[in-house]
């Protein structure tokens, strides 16, 4: 009886792909009369049922303006919407529901900071520390503010391997460095990021912290108390939510600190013309009538992370990360770019003689969806010198017969194009 | 031939194809064997924004007042693609190139087989092909 006791709990710890697959139903298509073959989930992932329900259900059933309306379905609206901020406190560790905002996505996020809290902290001569393997969108929200308040963006670089080099990152931290803020994991390389150890470094200085999140929250455990960054921003659409939505994350007493990002509805107290106040957090940075339906949806979809369970998540995409190296390592002239010792699942390589996009539409003419370019990080590709990769991203619902495909697509595109 | 006779004649020639596998082996071959660009063109004014890959588009207006273009491409299927263009567009007045139709992309079912991204990059090479034509055309009307 204990044997399959036992046995039944092992099967539990397993994820149950095909199960899955059949909550995603996008995976039931076909492409270029195919099966379609995602792999582009770096990009953003697909969506299971119970989200694009959720969307449903709120526009169906309880479509309100929030926070100011006396009526049922505004109750409803703003329960269900004031739900979700509970529930990414809860995902993230947040200390306090106030220290979640609801934004567009990352990007928005990033710009926040720059914009209130780079506007308010910055000044001449200050230093901004990013890295070398930054996405655009947390380099560029850098340039502009630096450039306004003439501080100084320096650039922690990276290694042959695609990882960052500590010893670099301790030498640009100085004395000016106010505020340091990197990407947890890579969306060009897949590098996950020694952030804790940056961080704590960052601190010594006196400096704050901002975490990118956007690809690391679909495949880490994320605790941002036990990670002490000071703001952690991410999206709901990489891990199986809406587009259009994401949340930052910032210690309290700095975001009370800090001075508002858009003026407009919801983030007053009282407006007169002579003066303005504004209200509590997490408010006070949400002007105007939010995205409330996939704010809603977002919920689900973190519901869906959580009962999925994220060690056996995270365990099924390092099984397919495995493999699908292993096959890809097989294909002559082809080269993997980024080698860092801990990676997600995601693969960037590029094959001689072969440009990348050629590959993609190659690919995609068989059905597989894989990215092709520099990733929105063109500074990390000039670091490696090549015009951009081929990158495969898995997520939970991607197969080994999928990996199987794209090996099998790649050897036939290179032989049309050797 | 005109130029709507040879766009004809390139959808005539998709058309014996079954697949896009087929298709694109074509196109491969068409970039494989594109006559190959002078280093003199290969600078930055010449090349086409909107691509992925880098595009470089030479145009050089002879005395027979036609327009001849030359190109390359790092990505092969791009360069087939030019291939294309070129065969329909060079050696051409710059009137009779303004006034190209082009259906033939179309036609043969490149713009909804192409992603949008992609097809763009098509669309931005035949842009800038008419602007050449656009350009030399004003110069030659300015020296009349």
């Amino acid at each position: 009886m204990n044997v399959v006791a036992d046995l039944q709990k092992g099967l539990d710890e397993v994820l149950d792909v095909y199960a899955i697959r059949e909550q995603f139903p996008i995976l039931k298509r076909e492409v270029k009369g195919k099966p379609l073959v995602y792999l582009d989930n770096a990009a953003t992932s697909q969506k299971p049922q119970v989200v694009i329900d959720a969307l449903v259900n709120y526009y169906t059933n309880c479509n309100a303006n929030i926070h100011r309306g006396i009526h049922t379905l505004a109750e409803e609206a703003t329960a269900a919407f004031e739900a979700t901020r509970d529930t990414v406190q809860k995902f993230i560790g947040a200390a306090s529901r106030e220290e979640i905002i609801f934004t567009r996505g990352t990007t928005e996020g990033i710009n926040l900071v720059a914009y209130t809290w780079g506007r308010q902290n910055l000044h001449a001569g200050d230093e901004v520390i990013i890295s070398g393997m930054e996405h655009h969108s947390n380099i560029v929200p850098w340039q502009i503010i630096c450039e306004e308040k003439n501080a100084v963006l320096k650039v922690i670089p990276v290694d042959d391997n695609g990882e960052l080099i500590l010893e670099e990152f301790e030498k640009l931290l100085t004395e000016k460095t106010k505020i340091v803020s990197v990407v947890h994991v890579s969306n060009a390389l897949g590098t996950v990021n020694p952030v804790k150890q940056i961080i704590d470094a960052a601190h010594a200085k006196g400096a704050v912290v901002l975490i990118d999140g956007a690809q690391s929250s679909v495949h880490l455990d994320i605790n941002v108390q036990e990670m002490d960054c000071d703001f952690f921003a991410f999206s709901a659409h990489k891990l199986y939510g809406p587009t259009g939505v994401g949340a930052l994350y910032g210690k309290k007493h700095i975001l009370e600190a800090m001075p508002v990002f858009q003026g407009g509805g919801e983030m007053i107290k009282d407006v007169t013309f002579a003066k303005t106040t504004y209200n509590d957090l997490p408010y006070k940075y949400e002007a105007g009538t939010p995205n409330i339906a996939d704010v809603v949806a977002f919920k689900a979809a973190l519901d869906f992370m959580t009962e999925t369970g994220m060690k056996k998540m995270r365990d099924y995409e390092h099984e397919l990360l495995a493999y699908a190296t292993e096959q890809l390592e097989q294909i002559e002239g082809l080269k993997i770019i980024g080698k860092a010792r801990e990676k997600t699942s995601l693969i960037s390589f590029v094959i001689d003689k072969v440009h990348p996009q050629d590959v993609g539409i190659l690919l995609d003419n068989r059905g597989i969806a894989v990215r092709t370019g520099h990733h929105c990080a063109q500074t990390l590709m000039d670091r490696f010198c090549i015009p951009g990769t081929i990158r495969a991203s898995f997520a939970i619902y991607n197969t080994k017969e999928e990996i199987d495909a794209l090996v099998e697509g790649l050897k036939k595109a290179i032989k049309l194009l050797v | 031939m005109t130029i709507q006779q040879v766009e004809d004649e390139i959808v005539e020639e998709f058309s014996l194809f079954d697949s896009w596998d087929d298709k694109y082996e074509y196109i491969i071959d068409l970039g494989k064997r594109l006559a190959p660009l002078d280093d003199k063109y290969r600078v930055d004014e010449n090349k086409v924004r909107g691509c992925q890959s880098t595009v470089w588009l030479g145009a050089e207006y002879k005395e027979d007042g036609k327009i001849y273009f030359t190109a390359d491409s790092d990505a092969i299927i791009v360069k087939g693609l030019i291939s294309m263009l070129i065969r329909v567009l060079s050696g051409r007045t710059p009137d009779e190139i303004i006034n190209a139709p082009l259906t033939f992309i179309q036609r043969i079912g490149m713009t909804t087989h192409l992603a949008q991204t992609r097809s763009n990059g098509l669309l931005s090479m035949v842009k800038q092909m008419k602007n050449y034509a656009v350009a030399f055309k004003i110069k030659n009307s300015q020296l009349q």
